[in-house]
């Protein structure tokens, strides 16, 4: 076989201009890497990464903010929907969007979220859902499973004492302010690319002005599942999916038109 | 023939998590017991020649450390 030199081929990937090029402090497999990688990528295919400003929340994506190679906030624990709220509406010509775990979001969070989705703030969410609280170490949240050991449910999570999983996707999409409701999964290729879609019609959603705009990604915390990356792959598939179903749950008919 | 391909994996971002292993098609990545990256990883590399520069490695890669390359189309010999 003649040796090949990549002088002469194509490049069909390289590392995105939006993601600053240090290694992250995520563990190793943790799909949080996954979704930063996705929305840097929309954001350099829609040439936004100078008006862009991200608000970071509480979780293991606080540190968010050192990764994306544009502006950023950090905002206290659930409270990233208020503060992109205030940005966006004393910048309504910057791209806004919050970057939130589901302890984050659903849990300490959940009043803030529907509120943002009430109003159609006109900025886009970015939640990560991997069915507990990664950074304090694998406690059970509003999204653990039912049956599911976690550390503060360690004979499984029983739905008698502490009720089911919340179904954010479904929930924000009764919202009447809201434009874009999806959920998608990052555990194999063909999810990844549809998720990535997903985001992308997430922030058309807030370029043309249509209000409130969420993506709902299904996430792994290999380290507090107490699984290799791939066995958290294949978890998420097999136990996480038919609880949250992917699928679009709200869109604008000005986006169903949008080839993306 | 299928257009021929490469990968470059960035030896400071990779951490060995084994995702692209998994998800090649060609199953022509595996992990270099040769070298310990500055994290202390073992990172990915090919093992054989059958990489065709689908890219899926990189889509499954949390920290973009894979660069792909392809053959431009008609360059085959
Ligand atoms: C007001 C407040 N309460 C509690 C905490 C502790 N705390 C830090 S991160 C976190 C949960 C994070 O879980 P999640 O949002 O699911 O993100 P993940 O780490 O899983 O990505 C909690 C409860 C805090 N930092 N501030
Ligand atoms: S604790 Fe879980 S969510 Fe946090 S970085 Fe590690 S694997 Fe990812
Ligand atoms: S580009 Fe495709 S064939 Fe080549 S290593 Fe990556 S996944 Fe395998
Ligand atoms: S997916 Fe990325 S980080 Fe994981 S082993 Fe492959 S190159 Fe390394």
């Amino acid at each position: 076989m003649v040796a090949l030199d990549i002088k002469d081929m194509e490049i069909v990937y390289r590392h995105p201009d939006s993601l600053v090029d240090i290694s992250t402090h995520y563990c190793p497999g943790c799909t949080h890497g996954i979704a930063h990688r996705l929305v840097a990528e929309v954001i350099d295919e829609m040439g936004l990464a100078k008006r862009t400003i991200g608000v970071a929340s509480v979780g293991c994506s606080a540190f968010s903010y050192n990764y994306f190679d544009f502006d950023f906030v950090q905002s206290p624990h659930g409270r990233a929907p208020a503060m992109a709220t205030g940005v966006k509406r004393s910048r309504p010509d910057r791209i806004v969007f919050t970057y939130q775990g589901d302890g984050d979001m659903i849990s300490i969070g959940a009043g803030e979220i529907i509120a943002a989705a009430g109003r159609g703030e006109n900025i886009t969410v970015i939640f990560l859902n991997n069915a507990n609280y990664g950074m304090t170490g694998g406690q059970m949240a509003p999204t653990t499973l039912p049956g599911m050991k976690t550390t503060s449910s360690p004979n499984g999570r029983d739905v008698e004492q502490t009720g089911y999983p919340i179904l954010a996707s479904e929930l924000l999409a009764t919202q009447q302010g809201a434009s874009y409701i999806a959920r998608r999964s990052l555990h194999d290729p063909k999810n990844i690319r549809m998720a990535k879609k997903a985001i992308r019609l997430a922030f058309e959603t807030q370029v043309r002005g249509l209000g409130f705009s969420m993506v709902e990604l299904l996430s792994t915390c290999p380290t507090n599942w107490h699984m290799t990356p791939a066995n958290a792959t294949k978890w998420l598939e097999e136990k996480m999916l038919p609880y949250y179903p992917i699928g679009d749950y709200k869109v604008h008919p000005e986006l169903s038109e949008l080839k993306v | 023939m299928p257009l021929r391909g490469t990968i470059v994996v960035d030896e400071n971002l990779c951490k060995a998590c084994e995702l692209c292993v998994e998800a090649c098609p060609q199953h022509v990545i595996g992990l270099n017991a040769e070298i310990i990256t500055p994290r202390g990883f073992h990172p990915a590399h090919l093992i054989k020649d059958e990489c065709t520069g689908c890219g899926i490695c990189a889509l499954v890669c949390p920290e973009a450390a894979i660069t792909v390359y392809r053959e431009k189309r008609g360059a085959q010999g």
